[in-house]
């Protein structure tokens, strides 16, 4: 295992990040904030409680689920992408150095920075409303968990893509909506039946419902679920990259 | 002597059907200098790219050292050191961090020593702190050179160094290539500036349409195929060569006034001394006479126009 070559990725992709702290981390820090204004404070005037939790403290894990997403994404989809795009990434493709310390480099530093910010949404959030968790081993492994399975995505997105309208396009036509209707701002109990039915396929409900459990103790859906539909979306990243690497898919060929 | 790098029967078709190598084969010499020839599209930076594992091959096996570069890529490119054509660097990092990272990514432990080395002899160590984005061109050239020196590597792929690079840059790096060979490194380079192979290559490989037609030995090469050109300044000017001379296939200037015999070693055509006794009996008086050997570019040239 060449683990300085890891180490050396991985640090370059931590540098990247505290050089556009601002892009990186005082954004979504900001968007976060508005959030809590706008749905914490107008909506949550109306919607009083959720389930016996009071709205702001509710939509809390979604809004850290919504931002670990996107930016597990961002981060990973940019990383690969960037050094293809500049041409750069010869020296990776010529180092000696094997798929498998490539994606832990990679992959590793984007879920770093995207739960370094998940803590930091947390953090601000708490500021707003009084929050617990009553199960922090589980809403750490869940952040963790997320994390790293999204900056997978990303990574394979960054592989695919081939410019940087392409980058942008899952994350926005695909994640984005996902997100907003995977139970961020409410429960999924509070929709009409069909829809609560056509809530289920939509693997960010369990991301989020299982998060949102770690902190409450409360649920949409069975947390074993949750974790089975996390773990299965990360297994099926694990065979994309595995075969991107194998065939040499839009890098070697 | 067991050659360095060992490319044995290595062809590459793209997914568009474009066959960019043809059964390539081809060994370098441990500590020489090889320059590699051709047009543009002729192959070049696909047969570098592939030895660097930076492009799969089709079909074919290449070996550094005695390590196949699927099987064993981690010894195999831990050898190699590539500055590739294009000037491809982050450009947000600093010179001192990226040449760092390059070591790091070779699986080298931190030398903060060696890479000052590096950095101080190709006039960098000034910006080292310097992010890539404010360096000239030049600088960046001399940037990507130091990346692929960081780890030590023992065969030196350049490929186009002295694409669009100022005289003072060039004359710096030939020095530096000079001095690595003395370190024993292997240096592979293409090149458009024949004249460059001509001055620093031991030996020239041409490559034309995916296709190596020739590996030679460059002094053996400039004998073989090099040709020589006898000037003859005539006193008098000449309408037309007269038949007598036919059999040396002369060529006369349009004004008449020089006439031109090219010969070669390997061609059966009569030698210079018979031309000239030739052209005293005749008549045909000159005032001057020069002689010009052919260049490895005109060879180059002929070679690949030579294919159909």
């Amino acid at each position: 295992m060449n683990l300085r070559a890891v180490w050396a990725i991985y640090r370059m992709e931590m540098a990247r990040a505290f050089r556009t702290v601002l892009q990186s981390i005082v954004s979504p820090v900001i968007s976060t904030s508005l959030y809590f204004v706008v749905f914490g404070s107008a909506i949550g005037s109306r919607i009083t409680e959720i389930d016996g939790i009071s709205y702001g403290a509710f939509i809390v894990p979604g809004l850290i689920m919504l931002s670990l997403l996107t930016q597990s994404i961002s981060n990973a989809s940019f990383a690969i992408y960037f050094p293809k795009f500049v041409g750069s990434i010869y020296e990776l493709l010529s180092a000696p150095v094997s798929y498998l310390e490539i994606v832990i480099a990679y992959v590793g530093g984007a879920a770093t920075k995207s739960i370094i910010l998940g803590l930091i949404i947390l953090a601000t959030a708490s500021l707003f409303v009084p929050l617990s968790i009553q199960h922090p081993f589980w809403m750490v492994a869940f952040l963790v968990l997320t994390a790293v399975t999204f900056s997978l995505f990303g990574f394979i997105i960054g592989i695919w893509a081939k410019s940087f309208e392409q980058l942008q396009l899952v994350p926005l036509l695909i994640i984005t909506p996902l997100t907003f209707l995977g139970g961020s701002f409410y429960s999924i109990n509070m929709l009409p039946g069909i829809w609560r039915t056509v809530t289920l396929f939509n693997p960010v409900v369990y991301l989020i419902s299982g998060f949102r459990w770690s902190f409450f103790g409360k649920s949409d859906v069975s947390v074993g679920i949750s974790l089975g539909m996390t773990v299965v979306f990360l297994l099926v990243c694990i065979a994309i990259v595995a075969w991107i690497f194998r065939t040499g898919y839009r890098l070697r060929n | 002597m067991p050659s360095i790098l060992s490319i044995s029967g290595v062809s590459k078709t793209y997914a568009t059907g474009f066959t960019a190598l043809k059964e390539a084969n081809l060994d370098i010499q441990r500590g020489e200098i090889f320059a590699l020839l051709g047009p543009n599209g002729a192959g070049k930076t696909t047969l570098i790219s592939i030895v660097c594992g930076i492009v799969n091959r089709s079909s074919g096996t290449v070996t550094v050292d005695g390590h196949d570069i699927s099987k064993d890529y981690r010894a195999a490119r831990s050898l190699i050191g590539l500055v590739p054509q294009e000037l491809t660097i982050d450009a947000f990092e600093t010179v001192w961090a990226t040449v760092n990272y390059s070591r790091g990514l070779f699986g080298k432990p931190a030398n903060h020593a060696f890479v000052e080395k590096v950095l101080r002899d190709l006039s960098l160590w000034d910006k080292k702190d310097a992010k890539a984005i404010t360096l000239s061109g030049g600088m960046k050239r001399r940037l990507m050179i130091a990346k692929a020196l960081s780890h030590e590597p023992r065969i030196l792929f350049l490929d186009e160094p002295t694409a669009g690079v100022d005289v003072e840059l060039r004359q710096d790096m030939w020095t530096m290539v000079r001095r690595l060979r003395e370190d024993g490194v292997t240096i592979i380079l293409t090149t458009h500036y024949i004249e460059e192979a001509e001055a620093m290559a031991d030996r020239v490989g041409v490559i034309n349409r995916g296709e190596i037609i020739l590996v030679e030995n460059k002094a053996e090469l400039m004998r073989k195929l090099g040709r020589k050109r006898l000037l003859l300044e005539l006193r008098n000017p000449l309408t037309a060569i007269p038949e007598a001379f036919s059999r040396y296939a002369l060529e006369l200037s349009p004004d008449g006034g020089q006439l031109t015999y090219t010969y070669d070693n390997q061609a059966e055509r009569p030698g210079v001394a018979s031309l000239i006794r030739d052209l005293e009996a005749g008549g045909i008086q000159f005032r001057d006479i020069d002689t010009q050997n052919s260049s490895l570019e005109e060879i180059f040239v002929n070679l690949v126009r030579r294919e159909p």
